[in-house]
Parts: structure tokens; C-alpha cells; sequence
């Protein structure tokens, strides 16, 4: 049972910070297609400066989440994808710091510089999160120690490459559709046509994701073995239509909520159709990292519960008030006026 | 080289270019939440000012220690997963603990700090300072007792091949941890200090807004002596603490070889691992060693001899990083006690004002020669008597952990020219610099 609840947790980690950090990734890619003025691409980093680094907090409780509730499954997971973790990280770092040293010089080559890593820090994490998640669905080549019988190249076989994509362009669609709830006029439009045009190929994918899944990985059988969490995939796909109709009727904030659904939903049946594996093996089931065979003991899982259930509800009460604190809209004066990146 | 050694490597990269910055963050700011009390308080706009002014040397070396710290949690499933799956079921949740308790609080207020100065209620903005100030403090103290579980650990049965939690309490309450949180945020906060006094006195030198940088000067002088001698106290408890917890580290760090009573203490060491001697020992303190370790002089003090050759740290490393990390303690203690009793009349004092600028990488060598006796003083244990270092590391490619150590040093080189750069620009440039008001 306790295994039970630690899956669920690590699912709803992951989760939400796809979830938050998925707009600034998606931004900061869409970055040079968005912003072409200083003032459009001050708009784009300040729509996400409030929050990038309290969304990234969510990837360090994910993987804390991993290494204190399923060690194991850490220990083979971290060191078996070690290239693209690494370039992860790296990427991240890039990211991280272009909010505060690209606003500390006036000269077009240092926002230049600054401007490109964000675009390589946002695009390489998005991408290689969907890699990684993709194979992680479909299974690893785990020999019987738990070793990784591959490399990079073993991870961008089609349907990892799929995930990628997918990750991709829904965490665009989700930024694009964020900027749109904080700016006005003009600026606004142009997201909303940004979104409103990847929105066509995001559904196609979403399409071509849903099939390959059903081809390449386990999931579409063990949700139907339990027809309950079939509401995922339709929550899914409730946003993702949600998304088109509410940018249509121009309202931003719920097109934006409709997003967050759909990736919640994405990755929570995701989630959902892994149970009870965290690390499936490709080459023998019986090989696999479960919650079961690799959780903490029963002590660790307890007291890290009542860490959970006492501090979590805190950080997203203040998380949400600092969204609700900093989400007015993003003009000239604005940036003029207040502290700005 | 191999993996081992190529993966400690990178851990000490990753931790030493980290701790780089994590010290300042841990000081400045609770000195800028005392800058920003003091102007609500006072209703002194120099006050709001100095907030300002420090607030944004403050982020510039925020913004490099948060992004530094990520890779560090990374790095035990990359690099070290024998020791992950290992030691997971303790070090795994005290890190989970911090990212969920402190780190989240951390990085979310210092947003709301930095773009809240017009959006927030002065009161209100004060608190998220001083809640950044807590929280990363509170961070601090998970972190070390993670650490100091892996120096000395208690609470833990080995059961299933693995250690696992027996009594959580006691590993968070343990002597090690308080010592190790105490001894560590008092380096933090001296090396804060120094920054303030340091910058302080290069504009003081140039009757730079002389009122601005008395102030800030005053605060900081109070604030490391404080700090300075309370490190002296923290970090002498904690050398005697080692006397039972780790007699290896205390034994290499003061080159002791043979299990003795009335152990003295040499003004003049050079130890010889090799021949398991020192080659150079002259000006005997007698039974000095026993009384800083036990305060008699009758405290046995066992030797490295005591231990096989294989348990042993390198003694040298070990030995010259302890000496020089004192060496620089006692200075602290003597420049922050000069700037201290100068303080009221500080414009006049050119000579102290010369110094300080050149006192600010000082406590910055301090703090990681100190890491360099903690950690080096540990080895060959990964986890002290329980895990050695060498079964702790991951099975993987020689190939990858050489790529992934080259990409360290390039990007870590660079975000370290580019901040240093930029603290020294806005720190040159004085309150005028910083963009809004």
C-alpha cells in the first residue's frame, strides 16, 4: 500500500512540473519564432520570471521523490541514462541562468549570446524529457542486474523520438497560449496564432503518439485492465480540444488550464499504465525495477509521507499565491516601472 | 583514469565550484533582511538602498549557486548508484526533505522578493527576504545532515544488503550534524561579511556615498566578528568530536601516527605517509593535542598507526588544508575585531581600508580547505566504517563520465568568469548601479 501511495506521488511530481516548468520550456523554445524586439522578448522572459525557478523545484522533488521512495530504481535509473541526464543538466544550467545575467548589460551581443541559451536550455529538456519518458513507457534494456544494455542511440528509436517530439510541441503549444494570458494587443495576438497554429500539428501528434504507444508499449493494455483510469487519456483529450475552443473564444487563462489538463492527463496515464514498474526490461519482465522490489523500507516511506502531507499542501498554497500575485499583464510601462529580467 | 577516480573528481568539481557560492547566499541574505528591517524600522532610505544594492550582488551569485546545486542531487544516481542504492533509504529522503521543506520556500520568495518591491506591502516584502534567508538556512541543515550522516552514521540498521532508517531522530539530532550545520554557516556568514566589508571599504577608500557604506560597513563588522569567533568555538568542538567519531580524520589532520596520552602538539610538522612518520617535527606544545581534544591531558588520542594502511586518508592533503583553513580562522578573528573597534570612525583608517578589499577570497580558500578535511579526511570511506568509497560508484563507461567532466570544467569556468565578472562590475559601480528604484 505504502508502495502504492510513494508511485502515485512520484507520478504527480512529474506531473506537475511537466505541468509548470512546461510553459518556460515551451517558451523559451518558441523564443526566437515569438519574440523579435527587445520589448517582445522581455515580455516572453519576464512572463515566466516570477516562476521558472519555483517550477524547477518540481524536477529536484521528482528526482528526490525517485532516490528516497524507490532508491533502487534511482540508482539504475540516473546512472543508466547518464549521457542524456547529463545533457539534461547542463542545459538546465544554461537556462537557469540567462534570467538574471542577460539583463545585467546593455549591448546586443550579450543578449545575444544569453538569447541562444535560452532557446538550447529550453528545447534540449523538453526534447530529451520526452525521449527519456518515452522509453522509460516502452521499457529499458535492463539485464538482470538492473545494467543498461545501451546508449544514447538505443533511446531515439521511433517512438522514443515520438515522445520527444510530442514533449516538444505541447510544452510550445502551453507557453504559447501562457504568454498569451499576460500580454495584450498585438503581442497577445501573435501567441495566440502561434498556439492556435501548433495546436494543428500538436493534435496530429497527439494522434500518432496514442497509436505508437498502443504499438510499442504496455500501457493502452494495463489501463484497459482497469477501465477506471481510462478517464486519464479522456481528460487528455479534453484538454487538448478544450486548448482549440477556449483560444477561439479568446479566453486565454482557462485555454491555458485546458493545457495543464491535457498534460496531467498524458502523463498520469502514462503513469498509470506503468504501475507497478518504474523501470520496465525490455529483455525480460521478471528483470524489471518496481515499486515493490525497490522502494525504501516501510519506516522511510512513513515519515517521508507525513513530510509529503504536511509540507506539499503549504508549497502549493504559496505557489499559488504567488501566480495569482504576479500574473497581471506585461506592457512597456510595466517593465519600465518594476523590477523586470 | 578510471571511472572511480573520474567520478571523484567531478564530485569534487561539482561540489567545490557550488560551495563557491552557496556561503554568500547563506550570509548575505540575512544581512540584506536585516538591511531592509532596519529601513522599516528606521524609515532611513539609506536602509532601503543598502537592501538594494547588496539584494543584487545577492542574485547574481544566487542565480549560479541554485543551478549548480541541481547536478549535485543528480550526481549520486549518475555517478555513485552502488552507494544510492545503498545508503537511499536515509541520504535519499533527507535530500527529498530539503527540496520539499526549504528549497521550494527558497526559490519561490526569491522571486516574490526580487519582483515585489512595488507589488508587495513593505512589511510583507521584508518577510520574503527574510523567509529566502531562512529557508536556505533550513536547506543548509539537511544537506549537512546528510553529510554528517555519511561522516559518522547512527540511526540505521543494515538489513535487505542495504542500510536502512532505524531512528530518524537520532540521525538529525545527532552531535556530528548540530557541529557540522554550526561550524559550516559560521564560515558562510564570515565569508559574507568579508564581502561586505571588503566592498564597503574599496568605496569608503574613495569617499564613495560614504554614509551608505558606513552603514553597511557597521553592520557587517558586528556581524563577522560574531561569526568569526563563533566558528573558532564550533570548529574546535567539532575537532574534538572526531576524537571518537572519526579518529582517522582528527589523527591525519594533525598528523598523529602513534596512539598516545600527553599527546603534543608540533609547531613545525611534515608528515611522511610513506614511512609512516613525520619527516619534519620540531617545537613541541606538550600534551597540547590531548587537551584540544579531550581539555586533559591525559585524553588518549589514537594514532594512524592504529589503523591499517588502507583506512588511512591521505595524510598530507588532509594535514596542510587543516593547518591553513586555522591559520586563516585566526585571521578572521583578527582583521573582523580591528574593523570592529575602527567601526565609528572607519573613514579615517586607510591602512584597514586597503586591506579589507584583498580579505574577500580568503574566507572563500577557508571554507574549501575546509570541505577538503571534511571530505578527503573521510576517505577511503564513502560512508565512514560502513561503505568504502571505491564499491560506491556507478557502472558505467570511462568514456562518459571523461566527456561529462570536460563539459564541467567548460561550463562551470565560464558561469564562474561571467559571475565574478558581474559581482565585480555591480560591486564597482556602487548603489547608483542597480536599475530601479
Amino acid at each position: 500500500m505504502l508502495e502504492t501511495i510513494w508511485f502515485a506521488i512520484w507520478g504527480v511530481a512529474w506531473a506537475v512540473y511537466f505541468m509548470l516548468d512546461g510553459f518556460d520550456l515551451g517558451l523559451g523554445t518558441l523564443f526566437p519564432f515569438l519574440a523579435k524586439d527587445e520589448f517582445e522578448k522581455r515580455a516572453v522572459l519576464n512572463s515566466m520570471g516570477p516562476f521558472w525557478d519555483g517550477n524547477e523545484v518540481w524536477l529536484i522533488t521528482a528526482g528526490g521523490v525517485t532516490f528516497a521512495a524507490f532508491p533502487t530504481a534511482y540508482a539504475i535509473m540516473f546512472s543508466g541514462l547518464y549521457t542524456p541526464l547529463m545533457l539534461l543538466l547542463f542545459a538546465l544550467i544554461l537556462r537557469g541562468v540567462v534570467f538574471e545575467f542577460r539583463r545585467q548589460i546593455d549591448s546586443p551581443a550579450w543578449k545575444r549570446v544569453w538569447d541562444t541559451c535560452l532557446v538550447v536550455g529550453s528545447f534540449l529538456p523538453a526534447l530529451l524529457l520526452g525521449v527519456a519518458f518515452a522509453n522509460i513507457f516502452m521499457g529499458l534494456p535492463l539485464d538482470k542486474d538492473g545494467l543498461f544494455q545501451g546508449n544514447l542511440f538505443t533511446l531515439l528509436n521511433p517512438y522514443g523520438l515520438v515522445g520527444g517530439i510530442t514533449f516538444v510541441l505541447v510544452f510550445c503549444v502551453h507557453g504559447a497560449i501562457w504568454l498569451s494570458t499576460r500580454t495584450q494587443g498585438q503581442f497577445q495576438a501573435k501567441a495566440v496564432a502561434m498556439a492556435k497554429k501548433l495546436w494543428i500539428f500538436e493534435a496530429l501528434l497527439a494522434v500518432v503518439f496514442l497509436v505508437t504507444t498502443a504499438i510499442y508499449t504496455p500501457l493502452w493494455a494495463n489501463v484497459l485492465a482497469k477501465p477506471y483510469w481510462l478517464i486519464l487519456p479522456l481528460l487528455a483529450v479534453l484538454g487538448l480540444f478544450g486548448q482549440w475552443f477556449m483560444l477561439s473564444k479568446g479566453r486565454c487563462w482557462r485555454a491555458w488550464f485546458c493545457s495543464s489538463l491535457l498534460i496531467l492527463g498524458v502523463t498520469l496515464f502514462g503513469v498509470a499504465g506503468m504501475f507497478p514498474n518504474l523501470l520496465l526490461s525490455s529483455e525480460n519482465p521478471a528483470y524489471s525495477v518496481t515499486a515493490f522490489n525497490s522502494a525504501s523500507s516501510p519506516l522511510t516511506l512513513k515519515i517521508m509521507l507525513g513530510v509529503v502531507v504536511c509540507f506539499l499542501p503549504i508549497v502549493i498554497a504559496y505557489q499559488t499565491w504567488v501566480y495569482f500575485k504576479f500574473r497581471d499583464v506585461i506592457t512597456p510601462e510595466s517593465l519600465k516601472e518594476g523590477p523586470s529580467y | 583514469m578510471d571511472v572511480l577516480t573520474l567520478s571523484r573528481l567531478q564530485f569534487a568539481v561539482a561540489a567545490y565550484f557550488h560551495f563557491l557560492f552557496v556561503p554568500l547566499t547563506l550570509g548575505l541574505s540575512f544581512l540584506v533582511a536585516i538591511m531592509e528591517t532596519m529601513y522599516i524600522v528606521k524609515r532611513d532610505d539609506d536602509y532601503k538602498r543598502m537592501a538594494m544594492f547588496w539584494g543584487k550582488l545577492f542574485l547574481i551569485n544566487f542565480a549560479v549557486g541554485l543551478v549548480t546545486g541541481i547536478t549535485l542531487e543528480f550526481q549520486f544516481g549518475t555517478n555513485w548508484s552502488s552507494y544510492s542504492k545503498y545508503v537511499g533509504d536515509i541520504f535519499g529522503s533527507l535530500l527529498a526533505i530539503e527540496a520539499s521543506v526549504a528549497f521550494f520556500l527558497e526559490s519561490t520568495f526569491i522571486a516574490v522578493w526580487y519582483f515585489g518591491w512595488k507589488k508587495l506591502p513593505p512589511k510583507l516584502h521584508c518577510a520574503s527576504i527574510w523567509i529566502v534567508a531562512i529557508a536556505s538556512n533550513i536547506s543548509a541543515f539537511w544537506i549537512l545532515s546528510a553529510n554528517a550522516w555519511m561522516q559518522h552514521p547512527v540511526g540505521f540498521v543494515v538489513r535487505n544488503g542495504r542500510a536502512e532508517l532505524a531512528n530518524f531522530i537520532e540521525i538529525i539530532t545527532q552531535k556530528y550534524a548540530i557541529l557540522e550545520f554550526t561550524h559550516t554557516l559560521s564560515g558562510a556568514y564570515i565569508l559574507a561579511g568579508f564581502f561586505v566589508l571588503g566592498i564597503s571599504a574599496w568605496h569608503l577608500i574613495r569617499k564613495n556615498e560614504a554614509a551608505f557604506f558606513t552603514k553597511s560597513f557597521k553592520l557587517a563588522s558586528c556581524w563577522t566578528l560574531i561569526f568569526a569567533l563563533a566558528s573558532l568555538v564550533f570548529g574546535h568542538m567539532s575537532a574534538g568530536n572526531l576524537k571518537d567519531a572519526q579518529p582517522t580524520k582528527l589523527a591525519a589532520m594533525e598528523a598523529h601516527w602513534e596512539t598516545s596520552r600527553y599527546a603534543p602538539m608540533h609547531i613545525l610538522t611534515w608528515p611522511d605517509a610513506l614511512n609512516e612518520k613525520n619527516a619534519v617535527q620540531a617545537l613541541a606544545v606538550p600534551s597540547a593535542l590531548s587537551i584540544l581534544a579531550g581539555h586533559a591531558p591525559d585524553t588518549e588520542v589514537k594514532g594512524l598507526k592504529e589503523f591499517p594502511p588502507e583506512d588511512r586518508p591521505p595524510v598530507l592533503p588532509v594535514f596542510l588544508s587543516f593547518r591553513i583553513m586555522v591559520a586563516l580562522g585566526g585571521l578572521f578573528i583578527i582583521v573582523a575585531a580591528c574593523a570592529w573597534l575602527k567601526r565609528r570612525q572607519i573613514e579615517g583608517q586607510r591602512a584597514l581600508l586597503k586591506l579589507l578589499p584583498f580579505m574577500i577570497p580568503l574566507p572563500y580558500l577557508a571554507n574549501l580547505f575546509g570541505w577538503t578535511v571534511a571530505e578527503l579526511g573521510r576517505q577511503p570511506w564513502i560512508v565512514y566504517g560502513l561503505m568504502k568509497t571505491s564499491y560506491a560508484v556507478s557502472p558505467i563507461a570511462v568514456s562518459q563520465v571523461g566527456a561529462s567532466l570536460i563539459a564541467f570544467f567548460a561550463v562551470y569556468a565560464l558561469l564562474g568568469a561571467v559571475d565574478f565578472y558581474l559581482l565585480v562590475k555591480f560591486a564597482r559601480k556602487g548603489p547608483e548601479g542597480v536599475d530601479h528604484a
